[in-house]
Formats: structure tokens, sequence, C-alpha cells
């Protein structure tokens, strides 16, 4: 390979990390709060399907990108609701719940959006990135979503929340000790509800960077598992909000290796490459997770520690 | 309420309740409700031609279910089935390329075989990270089936492609004498037989056998077994064997009988559809069988509420994901006494989108 080819494919890498890393972000920041909280949403895979098509459907019957992001963010933050007041009904599992809204919300979201696979719907800004580059395939790789920022700072401010605010506080009690949080008169199923939904919400904003920003259009393959990696990348990350970020950028190199190898002329195990971030991800898992222990810092009420 | 009438009454009102939703939905979308209903019903279940192609979708549907209802009596929810199924059917469509397969029945079994063995040790390395490395086995076999999946598209498109297949990569097509035909000259295959072999054997061995007890008692209670020193691992490890097996056997039956050749059109969703079918079966290998019946005649009926009524054809997925919310839901009902029923009913209510 020549230098140039090198360039291109650490630019496409970098650059794909933040493009990719960008829904591996909010899923993860998503499902670190609804964790906290107690309960696993592994709906969060539905959540992001059903908001990518309606933050997409937002964004073009409004014409404006910012409605579209808060639309998809309302959808997801509504697919949560259901499966946190679901689970508060007695013998409901998360687990299985999680399943059937994986299921509920792509089929919702195929159903619903349709009439959207042709049409193009306004984009959200970029930041370019790549501006002290005269090299237009390093510029052109390093255009960053204008929602990483926002999610940058909602990563630091979840942290601080957590530590410091009363809010945060009871969040991590839910997840702690439910006997702990009835005992001080609060109620374990409201704050789990409350925690899910918000979690749907900031899942719902990686929907929204999937068909707003990169790959930037609606079709039925849009996500691949993103939101059911997430629940891994919150045990990689030990349930800290700012780990999640690199654990999502890590990722989401991990998913740029087959496509910025393909665009430099490299075509050979492209699928391969593709299932990097799912190999890895179980490699993560084998290193953190021991049987007959609890990953460390994982919130006590999780049904994945009973 | 007596409890074999709960085991059945709660399943029936929730899939009443999902085709009523599904109804309304289509409503909302122009369709006259009642048009739904009786299209939904004719494309299952109307005619000859229908049931044909219900129960050509109930077979995969039956073993898939399978994959999880078994390791789910052991204790583990394993949603991978998947992942299983195009590599059982990789698996059968690779091997003529390893071995000189005998050109008849000798042969197909060794494909369905080659499927077997595959998904079975699938499922199984989700056990495997489950009971020695403390990997929960939901996401695992989840990230194994997108692995799998890529595995199948490597080799598809790369060294086991047929040149000849242009525009979809696939295989070569297994010859003539290691296909699956139809059971009396009709496009219903014996993979259906298979199905409904594998669900009441597999149904006998757990209630019958010692060692389907045994997994029993390992999912149930786990300190139990520990205290009468079953030996939870294996039987584990056992029971994914044998759930990754029966959708390994799937995807190579979906080959020889349907496809002819491994290609992506083998990723239809079967696996999923799985998960659901044997959720509402309760993980009972016997009621699989009709579960997996009403659910390939829902799949059946798509292409017509596409065709007839113009809804989408990813209808019949919303219909399922109605299903599998309130089948889940109802569990809340199970302990409740039937005159607090109805002030349950209006909480459930609330969960509907």
């Amino acid at each position: 390979m020549s230098a140039d080819q090198w360039v291109a494919l650490v630019a496409g890498i970098v650059g794909g990390a933040l493009r990719v890393g960008a829904p591996f972000l909010f899923v993860s920041l998503g499902e670190c709060l609804t964790e906290k909280s107690g309960r696993i949403n592994l709906g969060l895979e539905g959540v992001l399907v059903l908001s990518a098509m309606a933050a997409f459907g937002g964004a073009y019957l409004t014409d404006s990108a910012w409605l579209g992001v808060l639309i998809g963010a309302g959808a997801g933050a509504a697919l949560a609701l259901l499966h946190g007041l679901l689970c508060s009904l007695e013998r409901v599992n998360d687990v299985a719940t999680g399943i059937a809204l994986m299921l509920f919300g792509t089929g919702l979201a195929f159903y619903l959006g349709k009439p959207l696979i042709q049409p193009q719907a306004p984009q959200l800004p970029a930041v370019p990135l790549g501006f002290w580059s005269d090299d237009p395939v390093v510029r052109s790789a390093l255009q960053l979503n204008a929602l990483v920022p926002i999610g940058l700072v909602l990563a630091v401010f979840m942290a601080w929340a957590f530590a410091r605010t009363r809010a945060g506080l009871l969040v991590r009690l839910a997840g702690d000790s439910a006997h702990a949080t009835r005992a001080l008169g609060y109620s374990v199923s409201g704050i789990r509800i409350a925690a899910t939904t918000a979690g749907g919400f900031i899942a719902g904003l990686g929907g929204a960077s999937l068909t707003l920003f990169y790959p930037g259009s609606w079709n039925e393959g849009i996500s691949s598992g993103q939101g059911l990696i997430a629940v891994a990348l919150v045990i990689f990350a030990r349930w800290s909000p700012l780990r999640c970020v690199g654990a999502a950028f890590l990722f989401g190199g991990a998913g740029a290796i087959g496509p910025a190898l393909q665009s430099i002329g490299v075509g050979w195990g492209y699928h391969l490459f593709n299932t990097v971030p799912y190999v890895l991800t179980l490699v993560i898992l084998m290193f953190t997770c021991r049987p007959g222990s609890v990953a460390t810092g994982s919130p006590g009420e999780l049904s994945s520690n009973r | 309420m007596p409890s074999a009438l709960r085991e059945i009454g709660l399943p029936v009102f929730a899939i009443a309740a999902a085709l009523l939703l599904f109804g309304l939905l289509g409503a909302l979308a122009g369709v006259d409700p009642l048009d739904v209903w009786t299209t939904l019903f004719t494309g299952a279940f109307g005619s000859w031609f229908s049931w044909q192609n219900t129960l050509q979708r109930a077979a995969p549907l039956m073993l898939t279910a399978l994959c999880v209802a078994i390791p789910a009596r052991a204790g583990l929810v394993v949603i991978g089935g998947e992942g299983a199924l195009v590599l059982g059917a990789l698996a059968g469509a690779a091997l003529p390329y390893a071995l000189t397969l005998p050109d008849n029945t000798a042969g197909t079994v060794a494909v369905c075989l080659a499927g077997a063995v595959t998904g079975g040790l699938w499922v199984m390395l989700a056990g495997w990270l489950r009971q020695y490395r403390g990997i929960n086995e939901t996401i695992s076999s989840l990230l194994l089936a997108y692995i799998a999946i890529g595995i199948f598209k490597h080799l598809v498109e790369g060294p086991l492609r047929d040149p000849a297949s242009l525009n979809k990569p696939s295989t070569h097509a297994l010859s003539e004498g290691l296909r699956i035909g139809g059971i009396g000259g009709s496009d219903i295959h014996w993979g259906l037989a298979i199905g409904v072999v594998a669900c009441i054997g597999l149904g006998l061995w757990l209630r019958l056998t010692a060692s389907g007890f045994s997994i029993r008692v390992v999912g149930g209670n786990p300190r139990a077994a520990q205290l009468v020193g079953l030996p939870a691992t294996r039987l584990i490890l056992a029971a994914c064997g044998v759930g990754g097996a029966c959708a390994g056997v799937a995807g190579a039956v979906e080959v020889a009988a349907v496809h002819t050749n491994a290609n992506a059109s083998l990723i239809a969703g079967y696996g999923y559809a799985g998960i659901l079918v044997s959720f509402i079966a309760r993980h009972n290998p016997l009621a699989i069988v009709p579960v997996a019946i009403l659910f390939g005649g829902f799949g059946a009926a798509g292409s017509l509420l596409q065709r007839r009524l113009g809804l989408p054809d990813a209808s019949v997925l919303v219909l399922q994901g109605i299903a599998f919310v309130l089948i889940l839901a109802s569990e809340g009902l199970r302990l409740i006494d039937w005159r607090r029923l109805f002030g349950t009913r209006a909480r459930i209510g609330e969960a509907r989108p």
C-alpha cells in the first residue's frame, strides 16, 4: 500500500469511528441510564430503529433536521416508556420484554416507514474537523456529526448528575437496592419508568444520527444490532457514562474497518470485517465477566446479576 | 382458575387482543378491520394453496422455536437461533463440497446432520460462554448470530460461491437426489414432519426421561439442582446443543427443500419469529406445533395483505410484535384471581402503544 492509501485508511477508520460511533454513544448512554436504575432494556434495538424512522419522517415532513431529531427522540422515549410500564407489571421479565419490544419497534418502524424509503430528508449539519488538512480524502472523512458534541456534553452531565444530584442518586439507589428506595418512601417503579423513558429519549438521538447524518437515509437495514451491542458496551464501560464515550468510539472504529478497507480497494473479507464489533464485544465480555461473580460497578438489582 | 385453563386461556386472550389491535392499526391505515381479519384468515388457512404456504413456513418455525424452548427449560434465554439456522444451512449446502454424498435419502440425512451438528455447536458456544466465562447468554447468543451471518455472507459470496450465480450469490445447488421433496406431491415438504416429530419427541423427553427431568430441575431451581448434585453445566450445554441442533436442521431443511442452495434469502427472520413462538407456547415443545402453524399462517397471509389491501409487507412483523408484547403482559395476569382480573385489564390497556 502507498502512503496515500495509508492516510486514507487511517482517516477512514478515525472518521468512521466518529460517524459509526455516534449511534453507539447515544444508545450506550441511554442503556447506561436505564441499567443504573436496575433494569436492562434490550428493546433499545427497537427504540433505535423506530426513532431512526421517526427522525427521518419528522425531518422530511417538517423540513427541519433538528425537529426531526426531537421527533425521533420522542418516539424512542415513547417505546421505552412502554418497556418501563410493562416491566412494572408483576412477574414480567425485563429481558423478555426487551426482545418483544425489539420485534415490535422494528416492525412498527418498517410498517410506518414504508413510504420513506425513496425520499430525501434535510440532513444535520456537519462540523468540519478536517480543516487543518488539504487532502480532500481526509477532509471528507473527518466530517463530524453535529449531534456528537451534544452527546459528549450529555455524558459529562450524566456523570456529574449521578454523583451530585438528587435525581441521579435516586436512580442509583433504585438500581442498587429496591428495599432501601422503598424504605425512603420513593416508588421504585416510578424511578425506573422515568429512567427507562429518559434512556429511550437519549437512544432516540442515536437513531436520529443514523438517518439524518450517516448513512443519512432510511432503509430497513439501517441498524445492525447497535442497540444490543449497547448492552455489552455498558458492561465494558462498567456503568460509567464517561467510559461509554471511549467504548462507543472504539466500537465505531472497529465497525469502520470494513468500509475503510473497501474504500481503498480491499474488498476481501468485507463481511468478516463487519463482524469485528461483535467479536470485539464477545472478547471484551470474556475478559470482564467472571462466572458466579458480579461485574464491578454493576447495579445490584440488575436481573443479569441474579 | 384451573391451571390448564389458564395455560391455554391467557395466550389465546393475548393473541385475540393482538388481532384486535392489529385490526385497529389497519383501520388507521384506512382499511376496514373486517377486511384485515378475513384476509389474514384467507391468506393463512382459507384454501389448500394457503395451507401449503402456511405449513411450509411452520416447519422452520417449529425448529427455531425449539432452539429457544429447550434452553429456556434449563433456565437460559437464548435468542440466537437465527445464527444456528444460517450456519446449519451453510453446513448442509457445503457438505457436498467436502464429501461425495450418496445421491439418496442417506445423503439427505447427512446434509441434515451437518446442519444439526453446526447449529448445535454454535448455540452450545453461548452456553459454554455462560457457564465458564459468566457471559449473559442472551447477549452472547445474539452477538453470535450476527457473527454467524457475517461468516455466512463471506463464504457464500467468496469461497463457496457458485460462479454461475451472478446477481444473487449462492452456493452450488444440492444435487437432485439430496433434496427433500413434498409430502404426497404437495408443496408441503418433509421438513414439517421433522419439525412435528422433533417437537413431540423433545416434549416427551422433557416430561418422561430422567435427563429431561434433570434439565427442568436445573432451569426451575438451580439451587435444588446443586443440592441433589445434578451436573448443571453438562445439562445446560446439552440443552443448548439440542436446541441449536434443531435450528441447524431448520437451516439445512430450508436449503434441501426450498432454496436448493445457500443464499441470502435464508436470512428471513425465522430465528427471531421462533423466539415469539416459543414464548407464546410457554416453552412447551408440544404447544409449539399449533403456535408455529398459527404464526406460519400469519406469515403466509402477509403477501395477501399487501396485494389485496395495500398494507406494507412489514404489517405481519407489527402483528408479531403486538402479540409478543401482550403475551408478556398477560404473564402479569397469571397470579391474579378471576374477580380482580377485570381491574387488571385496565392496567394492561395503559401499556398499549
